[in-house]
């Protein structure tokens, strides 16, 4: 495999498209120089599309940007509006905002269009069982440490380019209409550019430090996008949260790389997979360097414990959430896991561990999101679950499952929450019209607004029915993969004959696959509760808000609607072998070159079940998700909902849930609080004003002085004096010398 | 004969230091420094005779030279001492003091 390696002149891709592969992720960086230039500019100008302009008093053409949004920061803050979220703050129109517009998709576009070529190439070279590895230069070489910087094109990373640039093309369009009432507009764009950059980095690297690379770059890019309204503290609150909780999961990423290069001697995925088995099977050090992996993956990915930050990461903008917190950036974690396949494979007690804080994660968020009012809210706590959705499947083994699912996931989520910008930008322009302040984020707020959306509304009806898993809708089958995948190891397979804190492997895996289909149920009610809340029942915008209420123009319905079509047929990229509805399987066979052997260590060569469970299975699954549906229809009164402000509290369980089981709080009691003022009163006061500041910094320049003066009272400017110490120096050294 | 020789060097050394030492008067310091000097010469002379080279007498030779203008450069700024103290007591004079 090497040595084929080596000669990648006569790698069968060598003379294809794919030798631009570095264009990939150059395109988008380019989009961030010419977008990040435009928006050095300062200049604004009152958006003429806006006509509350004139009405705030905003018209001045002249009017300093920055006391302009201080202004409004003002006047928002003395109502106590917006402290969290989504909502647009001041309305100017930026100067160059028609070039950014062209240059920010565009170079997204470009990009895909590369991508697909690639993809045609390697689709017309068949059965390519070795990656395309392309080095550029040499980054790092230090004694026996060589790293390059090389990009890595097989099976898995073409197809996580082609949801990237796919899905990201269709964000960038739906951000020219969302965002274009912005100043920061061109700044808007050069993130969501640099961050594709980072993210094409992050799934072409050939060795985990240039994945690493792209890995801190999105993250640095998600910082960026969460506190995209810095002027408000709670925005800026959050993007540091982000930031900081995943650092604990980039140290545990960093780990794993030391540890796998003090023993394997390389960091490239090529040759870690072919020098892996040395690790030795389920020995103690392959299993510590997956949790290590693990651990990063939990941060990038928002599992327990660390998915704290990705909540709060809706008060960016929504083309961000929907491109960075649902289809792309937090799937890295799952690309990772399958990207070291074979190194989980090896390590049954973390595959089981990785299965195992996927399912609780799923749960654990799921029942959140029943108790939530905030639309984005709601779409947050469900993607932490879907993302232990995709934990449970490659922890079970079940690459191509879990990779399966984290596309469908990208379409059927980017459209649940593009459709939700849809949302929140109508109702802000129907609140922007009126002069209202009311949350246009929250529930309550909102009720029957399919008479005013209906596109929007049939659109997201079709994202929720595939995330809730109905067929023939896509996360039907994604979910089905998971969930099966997870049944048959229990019956047979290396996890099944493991031990797990000394539990059967195959007893912890019926429980997971349990817990995994009370989730669906759960997914399926909050779901339904969320399209009921929000279409049906009676509108509860305002009477005069009502009026002003519509849909978002075509630049923005339109990526929806091809969304919709990908989360409606999403599923034929896999279909089960039991459900014969055109080829059986495209997915895991493109897929079996790349995770095809780690897949079969876990699972081992005995057939897959029979079919009557797998029908059995499938029929389990799709009653749960229906049952989930009637219930939260049967249940839930859109007509007795109360607005916002008149709301009631909450007591008991519900309101645990609603408070999304106090973790914030406990983590800040927990954490937050000790280190605050451990690092005040031990770090601050103790040791750096006490310690450094007083004994070293002012105890040096005492001691200098100190000894300053004791030379001042020997220079006393006797001869005499001085003689008698020359005297006494003299005989002292020619005493040393005779009685040495 | 060299053992005498030596030993009066010494005797004169330290006849010289104790002067130097226990003395306020500039000038009378300044004798004793000559003293010092001298008997330092002699141990040379003395030494060189010893060994049979001429190196000694070479560094005498060029001791005489420093000690006269030493002589010449140190009275001078004794007596503008004095000019300007009306003494030569150096109890009197610690201008150096730090």
């Amino acid at each position: 495999m090497l040595q084929d390696l080596a000669a990648a002149g006569t790698h069968p891709l060598a003379d294809t498209a794919a030798r631009y592969v570095g264009l990939l992720p150059l395109l988008p960086l380019a989009g961030f120089l010419v977008n990040g230039a435009l928006s050095l500019i300062p200049a604004y100008k009152a958006g003429p599309a806006d006509p509350s302009a004139a009405e705030h008093g905003h018209d001045d053409a002249t009017h300093a940007a920055d006391a302009h949004a201080v202004a409004h920061a003002d006047e928002h803050g003395a109502v106590g509006h917006g402290a969290v979220g989504d909502d647009h703050h001041e309305t100017a129109r930026h100067k160059y905002a028609g070039i950014a517009s062209v240059v920010g998709p565009l170079v997204l576009a470009l990009s895909f269009g590369l991508a697909v070529m690639i993809w045609l190439a390697m689709a017309g070279v068949g059965d390519m069982h070795t990656p395309y590895v392309q080095t550029f230069f040499d980054w790092m070489v230090t004694g026996d440490l060589k790293i390059s910087w090389a990009f890595q094109l097989d099976q898995l990373s073409m197809i996580m380019v082609l949801v990237i640039t796919g899905v990201g093309t269709l964000i960038h369009i739906f951000s020219i209409g969302y965002m274009r009432d912005d100043p920061g507009y061109p700044r808007f764009f050069a993130y969501l550019n640099l961050f594709v950059a980072f993210m094409l980095v992050l799934v072409l690297g050939a060795n985990y430090p240039v994945l690493f690379v792209g890995w801190e770059g999105v993250g640095l890019c998600s910082y960026l996008l969460i506190g995209f309204w810095f002027s408000e503290k709670a925005n800026a609150d959050a993007g540091k949260k982000a930031f900081i909780v995943n650092r604990i999961g980039d140290f545990g990423f960093l780990i794993a790389t030391f540890l796998l290069f003090a023993n394997l001697g390389t960091l490239d995925f090529t040759g870690v997979a072919a020098t892996a088995s040395t690790l030795g099977y389920n020995s103690a050090l392959v299993t510590t360097i997956c949790l290590f992996f693990f651990l990063g993956c939990a941060g990038k990915s928002a599992q327990l414990p660390l998915y704290v930050w990705l909540p709060d990461a809706m008060a960016g903008p929504t083309p961000v959430s929907a491109l960075i917190h649902a289809a792309t950036m937090v799937t890295a974690g799952v690309y990772l896991i399958a990207r070291s396949g074979v190194l989980f494979a090896m390590s049954p007690t973390a595959c089981i561990t990785v299965a195992v804080v996927g399912t609780i994660t799923a749960l654990f968020a799921a029942t959140i999101g029943l108790k939530q009012w905030d639309i984005k809210k709601v779409l947050a706590y469900s993607t932490i679950s879907q993302l232990g959705y995709m934990f449970m499947g490659v922890g079970a083994g079940a690459y191509a499952a879990g990779m399966f699912h984290l596309i469908t996931h990208a379409f059927f989520k980017a459209l649940l929450f593009l459709g939700s910008g849809s949302v929140i930008f109508a109702m802000h322009r129907a609140y922007h019209h009126t002069g209202s302040h009311e949350d246009a984020q929250d529930m309550r707020n909102m009720g029957g607004l399919k008479k005013y959306m209906p596109v929007t509304f049939v659109l997201m009806w079709i994202a929720t029915l595939a995330i809730a898993g109905v067929p023939p809708f896509s996360g039907f089958f994604s979910k089905d993969g998971i969930l099966g995948a997870v049944f048959a190891r229990a019956q047979h397979g290396a996890l099944a004959d493991a031990t797990w804190l000394g539990m059967p492997g195959s007893t912890v895996l019926y429980v997971l696959y349990g817990l995994g289909l009370l989730t669906a149920f759960l997914t399926a009610i909050y779901m339904t509760r969320m399209m009921l809340y929000t279409f049906h029942g009676p509108n509860r915008t305002g009477d005069a808000a009502q009026a002003h209420l519509a849909e978002a123009p075509w630049s923005m319905t339109g990526p929806l609607v091809v969304l919709g079509v990908l989360s409606a047929a999403g599923g034929w990229l896999n279909l089960p072998a039991a459900l014969p509805l055109g080829p059986i399987g495209v997915l895991e066979k493109w897929l079996e070159p790349v995770v095809g052997a780690a897949t079969t260590a876990v699972a081992g060569t005995a057939g897959e079940e029979m079919m009557s469970t797998e029908y059995a299975l499938i029929v389990v699954a799709v009653a749960i998700a229906l049952i989930g549906i009637v219930v939260a229809v049967v249940r839930l009164k859109p007509a007795v909902v109360v607005l916002k402000r008149d709301a009631v509290p909450t007591h008991g369980f519900e309101q645990v849930l609603e408070e999304k089981y106090y973790v914030d709080e406990i983590y800040d009691d927990a954490i937050v609080k000790p280190l605050v003022s451990g690092s005040r009163n031990i770090l601050w006061a103790g040791i750096d004003r006490g310690i450094i500041d007083s004994l070293f910094v002012n105890g040096s320049a005492v001691l200098a002085r100190g000894f300053g003066w004791v030379g001042s009272q020997l220079q006393s400017g006797e001869t005499g004096a001085y003689a008698w110490a020359i005297a006494i120096g003299a005989l002292a050294v020619l005493g040393a010398f005779t009685f040495r | 004969m060299i053992a005498e020789a030596l030993f009066f060097s010494a005797v004169l050394f330290t006849i010289g230091v104790v002067g130097v030492l226990t003395r306020r008067n500039a000038i009378i310091i300044f004798m004793c420094v000559e003293l010092m000097l001298n008997a330092v010469n002699l141990s040379f002379i003395a030494l060189s005779r010893l060994h049979g080279s001429a190196n000694g007498q070479v560094f005498v030779l060029f001791v005489m030279t420093i000690a006269a203008a030493e002589a010449a450069v140190g009275l001078a700024i004794i007596i503008s001492i004095f000019r300007h103290h009306k003494s030569v007591d150096l109890r009197n004079i610690n201008l150096l003091k730090g």
